[in-house]
């Protein structure tokens, strides 16, 4: 039942990563820096959330891990050459660590409050 | 108005499905690619360590994105590049996992172990993908 959550998840956010970079990506890969970006705060959401197993491994390790990828932001870093390639690693590294420790922070308290 | 002889004809029923193939290619390669990650990462340590398995998974994943192209059938079908590229290796990789490990890191008190993890995850991720593509370049020469 786990693994069939974690495959329907990431069915649903690995096409809408390729949606996202197919019309977006360019010179600059906008797409995948939003995607990336989305996919930290939400997992940081999630975690603050306390999520039970069946939701964390659909929304999770299924819908976060498959709409965001190391991979495609890696080889994309690389093949736009030092300058940009570096700006680009920088950017997706701050702004996804700083939307997962502030969707964290946002959910943990409204948590809190409710 | 007459077409050219073996031009798309009007109406071709195939032609209105076409932009749906890719998005079911990656959903099925994210599928797999996502059940292979949460299989291995669950023999990642929960305490407050260097996830491993996920550094692994990632650099491993950017190597193989990268090299993709020195697999012949990639080169000639988009399908196969797009299900295994986007699709399995899209799935597979994460940032968000990362991004939570590290977050969670730095919260249980191991601020230290949370920025070794992202320095070096960086750095692998970043060489990976510079050793694949050498790779990819050594078979096919100059990529497109």
């Amino acid at each position: 039942m786990t693994a069939l959550l974690v495959a329907l998840g990431a069915a649903v956010g690995g096409p809408l990563r390729y949606l996202c970079a197919e019309t977006l990506d360019g010179r600059w890969p906008l797409g995948t820096l939003v995607v990336n970006a989305v996919g930290s705060g939400l997992a940081g959401v999630f975690a603050a959330l306390s999520l039970g197993g069946h939701t964390w491994a659909f929304a999770f390790t299924g819908f976060c891990g498959a709409l965001t990828s190391y991979s495609a932001f890696a080889v994309q870093a690389v093949d736009r050459g030092p300058r940009l390639g570096l700006a680009y690693a920088a950017i997706t590294t701050g702004a996804t660590l700083a939307l997962c420790v502030g969707g964290f922070a946002l959910a943990h308290e409204l948590a809190r409050q409710a | 108005m007459t077409r050219p002889a073996g031009a798309q004809p009007v109406g071709d029923p195939a032609a209105g499905t076409r932009p749906l193939l890719p998005l079911l290619l990656v959903a099925l390669g994210a599928a797999v690619g996502a059940l292979l990650r949460w299989g291995l990462g669950r023999h990642d340590s929960p305490g407050p360590e260097v996830p491993w398995v996920t550094l692994a998974i990632n650099a491993g994943g950017c190597f193989a994105l990268a090299a993709l192209p020195a697999i012949g059938a990639v080169r000639r079908s988009p399908h196969l590049s797009v299900l295994l590229g986007p699709g399995l290796l899209g799935g597979f990789t994460t940032v968000s996992t990362w991004a939570e490990e590290s977050r969670g890191l730095a919260s249980e008190g191991a601020p230290g172990t949370a920025a070794f993890y992202v320095g070096l995850t960086l750095a692998s991720c970043l060489t990976a993908a510079v050793a694949g593509r050498l790779f990819a370049r050594s078979i096919v020469g100059p990529l497109a």
